[in-house]
């Protein structure tokens, strides 16, 4: 199977170590459901996420991917998505 | 509209130099004569032909500048956003009360984000190109100190870069002055570089101009029969340009003095026979300024520390004010040569000899007679300034050269 889940702890690290953290955010608040926007995090910081994500779990994201997922959690699930089990029972 | 006749004042300095963090402890430092110059410490120079550089200590980006910035910052970028603040904090404005198209950000680069560059390319080569950050497409860029300064303080005015290596700190400068006299009310304009990395060593050793000296007092000597090369440095500095009346209406909190006048020129291709063009620079800079070579008090000068080099600016100085009739001076002795970055500093430093009445020395240098320059050695030396040039020559023959002058 995967390596491991996607969670919201690996997000909030590698967003940390990819594209820094805004002085006003709480990271290790409530964040699930808060938009990447208000976070701080643009376009370019979400494309060195990406990257970041992709590298770390073996995964491909689409272009899309990135773009439609506003939230960590809409993010997490498509990640999630991708990383299936290749083992069954 | 012609605004050729609006005068540029300078209401603003931010200085980030080997020898001094900030203006006022850059120039305390200078005004002693306390060298930055150092071994380096910031890679093990062992391998290099050259091993002495200007390195600012004691930096901690973290310290000035948001969590967010950081990663997508070269060392150079975070020094220029920091020096900047303190541009503006010194001229006691917030850029964020300004109309944001009002205000302009202009600098001068040499090479770019190195450092960061380096570290790209390291992971590209040895993980591959998913390795590589986002933010090398502008981290490295010349231009991103203007486009950073211009984010981080909602500054969309007249804005770009100049890269025309050492001159282009003064190519700035005049640029920036020209955007003002076109309607634009504040320009953060100079420069700041910083390359100490191997990448950008190797890159600065191409020039065959570096001192392989490793005697810190010894390495750096222009106008000195002992002149072999310069040390390089890092950092520069950023000043605060606005038009001269309006920063008096505002109730500026000081008048460093004006951006008199301005001129450049070209060398003409190796082996013609044609002079070189520093005189000219400097005789279009006078009368850009409609200044006299007997209002100039003192010279900062370009101090290639090359010997064909150093005669050509001496025998440039000594044909436009007269032999020795000039007193010229060398601060970038004290932290080496800062490519964009030494002409705003020494811009910096010129306003802060007339504010204060002296002469910043030139350290650990001899000078030839055979230059037959008045070279201010060792101390500073007591004088009222109330007008200076400053010269600045760049790789591949740019020449460019500001007067400054007291606005009072």
């Amino acid at each position: 199977m995967a390596s491991h889940e996607f969670t919201i702890d690996d997000l909030k690290r590698i967003l940390r170590e990819g594209a820094g953290a805004d002085e006003g955010v709480d990271l290790d608040g409530d964040i699930i459901d808060t938009d990447f926007e208000s976070l701080g995090y643009e376009s370019l910081a979400m494309l060195e996420t990406g990257g970041r994500i992709e590298r770390e779990f073996g995964v491909t994201l689409d272009d899309d991917t990135l773009t439609d997922a506003k939230t960590p959690r809409a993010l997490i699930e498509s990640v999630n998505a991708l990383l299936v089990p290749t083992e069954i029972g | 509209m012609n605004g050729s006749g609006v005068r540029v004042a300078v209401t603003g300095l931010g200085v980030v130099a080997p020898n001094g963090l900030g203006a006022e402890a850059y120039w305390t430092a200078t005004r002693k004569g306390t060298s930055g110059i150092g071994r380096i410490s910031r890679f093990v120079p062992d391998g290099y032909p050259a091993q002495l550089a200007g390195e600012i200590e004691g930096f901690a980006a973290a310290e000035y500048l948001p969590g967010r910035l950081l990663p997508q910052t070269d060392r150079m970028t975070q020094l220029a956003l920091v020096a900047a603040d303190w541009a503006f904090e010194d001229a006691a404005v917030r850029p964020g009360e300004l109309p944001e198209f009002e205000m302009g950000v202009i600098t001068a680069s040499s090479s770019g984000g190195f450092e960061f560059g380096q570290r790209e390319l390291q992971a590209l080569w040895s993980q591959g190109s998913r390795y590589v950050s986002a933010y090398q497409s502008f981290a490295w860029f010349y231009a991103v100190n203007s486009g950073q300064i211009s984010i981080r303080n909602g500054m969309r005015g007249p804005s770009g870069v100049v890269v025309s290596d050492q001159a282009g700190g003064l190519d700035a400068v005049a640029q920036a002055r020209r955007q003002i006299r076109k309607g634009t009310r504040l320009v953060m304009s100079g420069a700041v570089d910083a390359s100490i990395c191997p990448w950008g060593w190797v890159a600065q050793m191409a020039s065959n101009r570096l001192s392989t000296r490793t005697d810190p007092e010894r390495a750096y000597l222009p106008f000195d029969a002992a002149a072999n090369g310069h040390v390089a440095g890092e950092g520069g500095a950023l000043l605060v340009l606005e038009e001269l009346e309006q920063a008096r209406a505002r109730g500026a909190k000081q008048i460093y003095g004006e951006i008199a006048g301005y001129g450049s020129t070209l060398d003409p291709r190796p082996g013609s026979e044609r002079p070189a063009g520093l005189r000219k620079a400097i005789e279009l800079a006078l009368a850009d300024a409609g200044a006299t070579p007997g209002e100039i008090d003192v010279v900062f000068a370009d101090a290639a520390a090359i010997p064909e080099l150093d005669r050509i600016e001496a025998a440039a100085i000594n044909e436009v004010f007269g032999a020795g009739a000039v007193p010229v001076t060398a601060p970038k002795t004290m932290t080496g040569r800062l490519y964009s970055g030494a002409a705003p500093l020494d811009l910096a430093a010129a306003f802060l000899a007339m504010r204060d009445g002296v002469i910043p020395p030139s350290i650990g240098v001899t000078p030839s007679p055979e230059h037959g320059l008045d070279l201010v050695v060792d101390q500073e030396r007591t004088a009222t300034v109330r007008s200076a040039l400053v010269i600045a020559r760049g790789h591949g023959g740019f020449n460019s050269a500001i007067v400054v002058r007291s606005a009072a």
